[in-house]
């Protein structure tokens, strides 16, 4: 009994992972760019929150209301100043900006912020807990998990049932013959970079309620994020619920056994499952 | 009479080579001008300057007088200039129908609907949901030009629309072009089949290494003029 | 036939007045410890370790297009093999530095394995998952100190090869004589990596690796076997990559694995000092690795703001001008320390008639 409740514990902060990864899954889909700052944007949006509910006294829940339009600014101006200078065939000039903006932002939340843990004052909804049969699940990893299908089903109708949908995965496809279509694909990486961040703002609301975060914390959530991308078949949104859920399970096991092998053992499972299904577990038909 | 497209001394080209080297053209309002001429000659480097893909001086080109030239590309293709690429072009993660329906981002409104686009190629509506890209070449083609129509554009440019497809296939999509006309586009094609570029336009422009060498009404042209103007042979 | 009019050469003018002015610079470096205090003497260790691990990088991501951000991974390791055979084997520490290149080897051939199965960006994320799973299972090691880390014994350090002639040489106590040592060895590190790199440029395999660069499928057209040569740049930049580790750690005299495994010291630092002097240029790092240093000695009691601004400038170099500064002199004056392109001259090439 104690192995479900675990491995439930597993497939529930999968879907924390899952939401880490769905904006790197989306920004990498529709313009190719692998974004090594993702990990230390979902901090800063958890510094966000935490500044609105500090200023203004909102519970987090509502405090990301705030956060959310902020951080789509803030991804929007990103990829539109400076993100889309760099796109191009050859992948070093993005992912050598993105690592230094990783840095920068790591140092800039050190000196504004401080290294202390902070988290998310999320009251009565932290310690709460539902009854379902025999296994007991806290409110907030509940929460989370649902959020990311539901984040997950969202950006999936927006791909595949919306006009918008179709100019990503025209730009996607072929940006020149997508800019004959009267499309500027600088605005549409813009605005997918602005829904990635709108997505990380989300994830950031469940780790800093769930946990302690500090400025140091990103690179580490990049590599969750990566190794759930990777798992679920490169651009495939649902393979990355599966790949969070692989992780998760993956992690919360390994720290049942021993609490040191929590992270190692996410890191196993994934090198497991590049060795067996190289192209992950849900590899998209047509690439 | 000012024209609905003119280019003047148009020059571009990729890099340090350069492809163009001052070509006019002008295309009436309604009408239907053809860009002949070989391999290599200029005639999809020339399309490519018109719809903003390279770059040129705003002079170079003009829709309704309105210097254009060196626009960005979706701009111009706000303005109501599509093109129908050289190979088609269909988007493979798109349907059929997705493809068409992108057509219309421009936001521009006219006679053409996705019905509409249905009506002129039936089959395109029977295929709607597959993916584009698993339609044969001549299909394929269908759904490029409704693609382009789906703008509701005042120019419509084909690029080589017969290129790699079977006579009887060549002649089932021309036979849509005077409806096109009759719409209210304009059109320019580019073809290397001259018969075919002489039976559908009212004026034809002949292409070598960049410059237009020959321009006139098909009536006027001689056979041997064209031929004398398509592979460059000194007239004596 | 008559015998060609023109010859190919690589060298140019400034790169043999350049060759002599190496010399002389080597020669004063090699007797540094004549004119240099023992500040000056860490100094110059911090950047010719550096140089060693940026030339390294470059190597990879600059002519071998494997951006990898793992490379931390072959610092720690390294360094906790030199720990490792010094403690539970006895070995001399000097010695016990080639075991550090030799288990970064080890670790690479598995990192490859796996590494190269990912695509372009994820290559180099997937390098840092091994990075991180290396750091995390040196921390269960409890013989060196686990996750809180060890020092270098009193005995080990003191039974140094070489330490004690220096000392007698220069008159010096032993703890610089030790800095001294580490100082040399870098310094021979450093010649044998730009040299072996430069040579490795100029020869058939420095053609294969362009032109594996530049097009993994045309470069296998014309027969260079790409997967060999992405495999062998890696481990070579692996076992130099230990080496310098262990070296580090060896003045260093303590680790630690957060220290070993830093992110930001290996990794940051060094792409840093490639993009701002240079990707793709054996003159890169170089250049990069003396601006680093300034900046390091006046900006870095600003702690924070220091790594703030240090990412600033390498994301602005990378914007405006993207292969660094000896990009920017080498396209302003022509300049070139360490040609590689082969170049004609005198002659010329008839033209076909057609």
């Amino acid at each position: 009994m104690i192995w479900v409740d675990t491995i439930l514990q597993g497939v529930l902060l999968g879907g924390l992972y899952a939401l880490f990864a769905a904006g790197l899954s989306l920004v990498f889909g529709i313009m190719r760019l692998v974004n090594l700052a993702h990990g230390d944007l979902i901090v800063l949006a958890a510094y966000l929150i935490l500044g609105v509910t500090t200023l203004l006294g909102l519970h987090p829940f509502l405090a990301v209301f705030l956060a959310v339009p902020l951080m789509f600014g803030i991804g929007y101006a990103l990829q539109l100043g400076v993100l889309n200078r760099v796109l191009g065939d050859d992948i070093l000039p993005p992912l050598l900006v993105t690592f230094g903006l990783s840095i920068v932002l790591q140092n800039v939340l050190l000196e504004t912020a401080s290294a202390d843990s902070r988290r998310l004052p999320a009251g009565e909804t932290a310690v709460e807990a539902l009854n379902l049969g025999p296994v007991t699940v806290g409110l907030l990893p509940f929460l989370t998990f649902a959020s990311a299908i539901a984040v997950i089903a969202a950006l999936q109708y927006l791909f595949y049932r919306t006009a918008m949908g179709r100019a990503f995965r025209a730009v996607s496809d072929d940006p020149v013959t997508a800019s004959l279509m009267g499309i500027r694909p600088a605005s549409v990486f813009a605005l997918a970079t602005g829904i990635a961040m709108v997505v990380v703002t989300i994830a950031a609301l469940y780790l800093g309620m769930r946990a302690t975060f500090d400025p140091a914390i990103g690179p580490s959530r990049l590599i969750y994020a990566f190794e759930a991308v990777i798992i679920g078949g490169l651009g495939s949104l649902w393979g990355t619920l599966a790949g969070g859920v692989v992780i998760g399970v993956a992690q919360t096991v390994g720290a049942a056994i021993n609490p040191e092998w929590q992270i190692l053992a996410g890191h196993v499972a994934f090198l497991v499952v590049l060795l067996i299904r190289p192209r992950g577990l849900f590899p998209r038909a047509v690439d | 009479m000012t024209a609905l497209l003119e280019t003047s001394g148009l020059k571009a080209g990729y890099g340090d080579f350069q492809a163009l080297w001052g070509v006019d053209i002008t295309l009436a309002e309604g009408g239907c001008a053809a860009i002949i001429g070989a391999n290599g000659a200029g005639k999809t480097t020339l399309m490519r300057a018109i719809t903003g893909v390279l770059p040129c001086a705003p002079g170079m080109v003009r829709l309704d007088g309105a210097k254009i030239g060196g626009q960005s590309v979706d701009a111009i293709a706000k303005l109501g200039i599509a093109m129908v690429p050289e190979g088609r072009k269909l988007f493979p993660s798109l349907s059929v129908e997705e493809n068409l329906r992108i057509g219309a981002y421009a936001g521009r409104s006219g006679p053409w609907t996705l019905e509409a686009v249905f009506e002129l190629f039936p089959i395109l509506r029977e295929k709607r949901a597959v993916p584009g890209t698993s339609l044969s070449g001549g299909q394929q083609q269908m759904v490029a030009i409704g693609r382009a129509l789906m703008a509701n554009p005042r120019v419509l440019l084909c690029d080589e629309i017969s290129l790699g497809l079977a006579p009887v296939v060549i002649r089932d999509i021309y036979k849509a072009l005077p409806r096109i006309r009759e719409a209210g586009a304009s059109v320019i094609v580019v073809e290397q089949d001259i018969a075919q570029a002489m039976a559908v336009a009212d004026e034809v422009h002949c292409m070598i290494e960049g410059r237009i060498t020959l321009s006139g009404a098909p009536g006027d042209l001689s056979r041997d003029d064209i031929h004398a103007a398509y592979f460059g042979v000194a007239e004596t | 036939m008559s015998a060609p009019a023109y010859t190919v050469r690589t060298g140019t003018r400034a790169s043999r007045l350049f060759g002599w002015g190496l010399l002389a610079l080597l020669v004063a470096l090699v007797a540094a410890p004549l004119w240099a205090d023992r500040g000056m003497i860490q100094d110059l260790f911090f950047i010719l370790t550096m140089l060693v691990l940026a030339q390294f990088w470059n190597l990879l991501a600059g002519y071998g297009g494997l951006i990898s951000i793992g490379q931390q991974a072959f610092v720690g390791l390294g360094a906790y093999a030199m720990f490792g055979a010094v403690i539970v084997w006895g070995v001399n520490p000097v010695p016990a530095i080639l075991l550090g290149g030799v288990a970064a080897v080890l670790l690479a051939i598995p990192t490859a394995f796996f590494a190269f199965r990912l695509v372009g960006a994820y290559f180099a994320i997937g390098t840092w998952v091994i990075a991180d799973m290396a750091r995390l299972i040196v921390s269960q090691w409890q013989v060196v100190g686990g996750g809180t880390g060890t020092s270098l014994p009193r005995e080990a350090r003191a039974d140094m090869w070489g330490v004690e002639t220096i000392a007698a040489l220069f008159d010096m106590r032993a703890a610089a004589a030790r800095d001294v040592l580490a100082y040399w060895l870098a310094l021979a590190l450093a010649i044998a990596t730009v040299a072996g790199i430069y040579a490795l440029l100029r020869s058939r395999q420095g053609l294969a690796l362009a032109a594996v660069r530049d097009n993994v499928e045309a470069a296998g057209a014309v027969g260079v076997d790409a997967k060999r040569m992405r495999w062998s740049i890696f481990l070579v930049a692996a076992f130099g990559t230990g080496i310098c580790g262990a070296l580090i750690f060896l003045q260093n005299a303590r680790i630690a694995p957060d220290a070993a495994f830093s992110v930001v010291d290996w990794m940051a630092y060094v792409i840093f000092i490639v993009v701002i002097g240079g990707i793709g240029r054996i003159e890169g790092p170089i250049v990069g690795v003396l601006v680093f240093f300034v900046l390091q000695s006046t900006l870095s009691q600003f702690g924070a703001w220091y790594l703030m601004a240090l990412g600033l400038l390498a994301i602005t170099v990378m914007l405006i001008a993207p292969r660094g500064l000896w990009g920017v002199i080498s396209d302003r004056t022509g300049l070139q320390l360490f040609p590689i392109q082969r170049r004609l001259y005198g002659g010329r090439i008839a033209k076909e008639t057609p």
